[in-house]
């Protein structure tokens, strides 16, 4: 049976008394070793689901369990660093405040891979730099589960690709369990095996990639048989004209002589479930368990 | 030394995993890889393609389970034999051809008879890779 490195139930997190719920109701379990992509749109409560997981917030509601803070790493959008200390000073200090863990190698190829130069002041560098050294602290301390948040917000295509082939090395050596939030999936597609769509604080899809994609499928086919839909779960129709366009999760054969299918694409995927925000959420409890006896 | 280098295309639309099986398969093919030669370890292959790892280790599977790789506990995974060309004069072959010809002589264009192959294809194959 596989490990679970996040576990929530009913968590919600509200903003002061009478404040918007930033997350409300979300029930998951991640099992370790896995690399999941949190995705959905500005304000979806990605961070807030990250803080808590993190121990950094109290859920107002429900429950979350993750790796214990010696085992976390977390790195916030903006990357928290200081800035008078040199990159040099910062490793050190990663290796100060992670007696027996800090894991210098790891921490020096990381920021040896982007020039960094070890005695420039954090102040100086460039936004791509300080997410380079803020991704050396937290995969230096040798973390189970790692924690980011945007992480990859501020750097130019190349340092994008070599930073997450980084942390794919990083979790291919050592199994760590990455979860990492955007708001751009092409960015994460890919590199994650989990998906994880919040929308408006819900939790909208949460499963196995493979398993998500398999689930659902793009039908087309004449507006006239839209009837025909009704057989599955439907989570979003477009006409136009006489075609109608549909993605569904199939409960049984699809009449393919009436309907044209496909695999839709994982960005195809999400958008229409962000534009129909009354669709059945889509996390099937089970696909967990076959991934554990699988394992 | 790593002996191959893996392309990933995110737009081709073939999954990650098949991409890898088969530019292995091509370059068995193409005298590239020989028997005895050690794939790039999946640490290797994500650094350089920054795909997730147990992408890579599904295409190992795969290529293992067709016996064109073995995977030595602890020091890789290596080439086991070598891909001649395909198996261009099967029965299945023979009467795909028959069939394209019927198809032919019964009037259809080239794209009327692909379109009809892939959804039949579809209907057989369907979330097939999955495996």
């Amino acid at each position: 049976m596989t490990e679970t490195v996040i576990e929530a139930e009913g968590l919600g997190l509200r903003h002061g008394r009478r404040g918007a719920w930033a997350l409300r109701d979300v029930s998951l379990r991640l099992p370790e070793g896995r690399v999941c992509a949190l995705v959905g749109p500005n304000g979806a409560g990605k961070s807030s689901l990250l803080t808590l997981a993190a121990g950094l917030a109290r859920p107002t509601e429900g429950v979350i369990r993750a790796a214990s803070r010696e085992t976390l790493a977390y790195v916030a959008q903006d990357k928290p660093l200081y800035p008078q200390l040199t990159v040099g000073e910062t490793l050190r200090m990663g290796h100060e405040l992670n007696p027996g863990r800090w894991n210098a190698e790891t921490a020096r190829r990381i920021v040896e891979g982007g020039a960094l130069d070890p005695d420039a002041r954090v102040r100086s560098l460039s936004g791509g730099q300080r997410t380079r050294l803020a991704l050396a602290l937290a995969l230096g301390k040798r973390p189970g589960l790692l924690l980011l948040d945007e992480p990859m917000a501020d750097l130019d295509p190349l340092a994008r690709h070599q930073l997450m082939g980084v942390l794919m090395a990083d979790a291919a050596e050592n199994g760590t369990s990455v979860v990492m939030s955007s708001h751009i999936l092409t960015e994460l597609e890919g590199a994650c095996d989990h998906l994880l769509l919040l929308d408006g604080g819900r939790l909208r899809v949460f499963g196995p990639v493979e398993e998500v994609v398999a689930a659902h499928r793009l039908l087309t086919g004449p507006a006239a048989a839209s009837g025909g839909l009704a057989a599955h779960t439907v989570v979003e129709t477009r006409i136009t004209g006489r075609q109608l366009i549909a993605l569904v999760r199939p409960r049984g054969p699809v009449d393919t002589r009436t309907w044209q299918t496909a695999e839709p694409s994982l960005e195809e995927l999400l958008l229409a479930h962000l534009r129909s925000p009354g669709a059945p959420v889509f996390a099937p409890v089970a696909s967990h368990t076959a991934q554990g006896v699988r394992a | 030394m790593v002996v191959l280098e893996f392309r990933i295309d995110r737009r081709s639309g073939i999954a990650t995993y098949l991409q890898i099986v088969q530019q292995t398969k091509q370059a068995l093919r193409l005298g590239l890889l020989e028997p005895g030669d050690k794939l790039p370890t999946a640490r290797e292959v994500v650094e350089a393609t920054a795909i997730n790892p147990n992408t890579v280790l599904k295409a190992y599977r795969e290529l293992e389970r067709e016996g064109l790789v073995e995977a030595k506990r602890g020091l890789g995974t290596f080439i086991r034999r070598s891909l001649g060309g395909s198996p261009a004069d099967s029965p299945l072959r023979d009467e795909l051809a028959d069939w394209a010809l019927r198809a032919r002589t019964a009037g259809m264009e080239r794209d009327d008879v692909a379109a009809l192959f892939t959804s039949v294809l579809e209907q057989h194959f369907e979330g097939d890779g999955d495996a």
